[in-house]
């Protein structure tokens, strides 16, 4: 949950799916619980294409795959698609990913990860596709995310590149502060626009 | 500049935080029982309340099942977040429609029914689909749980502004073509992030001789383009809807209302950051052959050659078709059939049973076919018995169930068996959708009746 952001250095998992959709990140019949138990979502990350119906792993998916490791997850384009459920960016935490690269995010999804603190990295196509390489050639390929200097760097290749991240949203990642203890101090300006009207 | 979308977001902006997002003002929140949980517990970790209650409307449709509702949920899990949403409601005072009330359903099938989805608001949900609403010409998009705490919390959410695009139809929808082949047709031209990033206006002329319905559909799909929302601008069709409905102004406030509303349109002048042009001819029946809804194709065509396909997309491809248990090149038509689902927020309303019923009529259910035909609300299963549909279809083999949002996303017990093939009438055919395994196919309701009386893929203009 809130936890404050820095720099991380970290070797990463690839999955190098185009649209993987929030269903296939939990699916629906993981989304009947009525509490935010991260580890619960973390261990159904993925399900479908994780584990067999009977509960065995599969080995060839990549979390399954002991070569890699990491708080890094290195996505595909327009990764999280689909389904508002945050449930999704709560299996991502839960697992143990800081961050997510991806050349693309659907819009709901990256704001359901900035907003449980798991860092949204756009990239570019040839960033992406050089990452996916690296770490294809290397499994212990890593990246630095540098926060405070808003930068993401392909550690085995050298290449760097300088990712969005608004102000207010750097602010509340570096200091573990959310966007309704924001908006709990603007009472007076959300009054006030109610009598405007 | 000057659109529609500029007008109602810009007249809801509270602050705006330098180099940051929006703090946008919300007239509507809803709340259904899977993505509200964990946003009351934050109001109790805070130990706060609701700011303005009576701007929230809560309802159970996910987990609720398609008959015997007037029993307990047989599925402890299931029941225990349906009871959590009543708890919740009546601890922290909002409206609350349980399972049995007559103003349950699918919480996008309800608000607009009931009037509280209203031209030139703005509306909220944990819901990806809320922006069916835009359809009353409102701002109206899917939310996250932590964003339901916002504005549960202040009535406000913080949001980035999207960039506006324009998409226009122009002409005829020909016999047989419905909006929902509209919306699979226009997603198979922009993929499902060809709107990210945007919100959608729909204009044009094969967008206004929409009826209400068709609206609802249509806009209901923006978010599997990637749209954050889409919307149409109110007009003579919207007031004839609303008017006399449940939570509509009344009176003077209507005609007050109304005098407002109609000045919601983009101006003559108005700057879309993006603006796209179809043509309503083009448009034949859609059905969808892959794993998400940008994979559709006419209902008569052949499923793409793997030549076709750029190469970074051909593991994604492959996956789809090794899923579906298809290949590339492929013909869909007369492929055989075992279920067919009627229903969902995209085709779950009065026109969508009518539109089914007219295919049925005086033909039986093909033997190798299991029908589900959910309603989207208790008030659309009434308007079925009232018109005598439900006859019809009962005729016909067909029984009209519970509503709920059911097999769409199978959160019941409502779930199409591993490898089985349904065609669909909901919104999404990704990986287990209907359930863990199920190869879903999307269509119109005329599409889903032709398979449901073939029991094979039909074009159903050759029901017509």
């Amino acid at each position: 949950m809130k936890q404050k952001f820095d720099i991380i250095e970290s070797t990463c998992i690839p999955l190098p799916l185009e649209n993987v959709d929030t269903d296939q990140i939990i699916p629906a019949r993981f989304l009947k619980a009525v509490t935010r138990d991260e580890k619960f979502f973390g261990d159904n990350l993925f399900r479908d294409w994780r584990y067999n119906a009977d509960g065995t792993p599969k080995k060839d998916f990549v979390l399954n795959d002991p070569r890699y490791s990491g708080c890094i997850l290195v996505a595909g384009k327009n990764f999280g698609s689909g389904s508002s459920r945050e449930h999704a960016a709560w299996a991502i935490a839960g697992y143990g990913f800081r961050v997510v690269i991806s050349s693309f995010f659907a819009d709901i999804h990256k704001n359901n990860e900035l907003n449980n603190f798991v860092l949204p990295v756009v990239v570019s196509e040839e960033f992406l596709a050089e990452l996916f390489d690296s770490i294809a050639k290397d499994a212990q390929t890593k990246v630095k995310v540098d926060v405070p200097a808003q930068t993401v760097t392909n550690l085995a290749t050298g290449r760097s590149e300088r990712f969005e991240l608004n102000a207010y949203k750097k602010y509340c990642l570096m200091n573990a502060l959310d966007d309704i203890d924001y908006l709990l101090e603007q009472k007076d300006k959300i009054e006030k626009y109610e009598q405007s009207r | 500049m000057n659109t529609l979308f500029d007008k109602i977001w810009d007249a809801h902006v509270v602050s705006l935080i330098e180099d940051g997002p929006t703090q946008l003002y919300i007239d509507r929140l809803y709340c259904h029982e899977v993505t509200s949980p964990q946003a009351f517990d934050g109001l109790r970790a805070r130990g706060i309340k609701p700011l303005r209650p009576e701007k929230i409307f809560c309802m159970p449709d996910h987990n609720t099942p398609t008959h015997d509702q007037d029993k307990e949920i047989e599925d402890p899990v299931s029941k225990s977040q349906v009871d959590a949403l009543k708890r919740n409601a009546a601890e922290f005072g909002l409206t609350h429609y349980g399972m049995m009330d007559k103003n349950n359903g699918i919480i996008h099938v309800v608000g607009p029914e009931k009037g509280l989805s209203l031209p030139g608001m703005t509306i909220v949900c944990g819901d990806s689909h809320t922006s069916t609403h835009g359809a009353m010409g409102a701002v109206a998009f899917g939310i996250g749980t932590s964003e339901v705490e916002m504005v549960l919390a202040s009535q406000c959410i913080l949001q980035q502004k999207p960039k506006s695009m324009s998409i226009r139809v122009e002409g005829e929808l020909g016999k047989g073509v419905t909006a929902k082949d509209l919306a699979l047709y226009l997603m198979s031209k922009l993929t499902t992030s060809g709107a990210t990033g945007y919100f959608v206006e729909y204009r044009g002329s094969a967008v206004r001789s929409l009826s209400m319905e068709g609206r609802l559909t249509l806009c209901n799909l923006s978010i599997e383009m990637g749209a954050r929302g889409g919307f149409i601008a109110p007009d003579e069709t919207t007031f004839a809807y609303l008017k006399g409905r449940e939570y509509a102004p009344k009176g003077e406030a209507w005609d007050k209302a109304v005098a407002y509303w109609k000045t919601l349109k983009s101006g003559a002048d108005a700057v879309f950051d993006k603006e796209l042009v179809f043509d309503a001819a083009d448009v034949k029946p859609m059905i969808t052959y892959g794993t998400n809804p940008g994979m559709g194709m006419a209902i008569d065509a052949n499923i793409p050659a793997l030549d076709s396909i750029p190469a970074e997309q051909r593991p994604g491809f492959q996956k789809a078709m090794n899923y579906m248990g298809f290949e590339a090149g492929q013909k869909l038509l007369g492929h055989p059939v075992d279920y067919v689902f009627l229903g969902a927020c995209t085709n779950g309303r009065i026109e969508d049973f009518r539109a089914f019923a007219s295919i049925v009529k005086g033909r039986k259910k093909a033997a190798n076919i299991t029908a589900w035909l959910v309603p989207g609300s208790w008030m659309v299963k009434q308007q079925i018995e009232d018109e005598g549909l439900d006859k019809v279809l009962e005729e016909a083999g067909f029984a009209v169930r519970q509503p709920g949002c059911s097999a769409c996303l199978a959160m019941n017990d409502d779930k199409i068996p591993a490898g089985k093939y349904a065609v669909s009438t909901s919104n999404r055919n990704f990986e287990g959708r209907q359930g863990p395994g199920s190869r879903t196919l999307l269509a119109s309701p005329l599409t889903a009746a032709a398979a449901a009386v073939t029991g094979v893929i039909t074009d159903p203009r050759t029901l017509l």
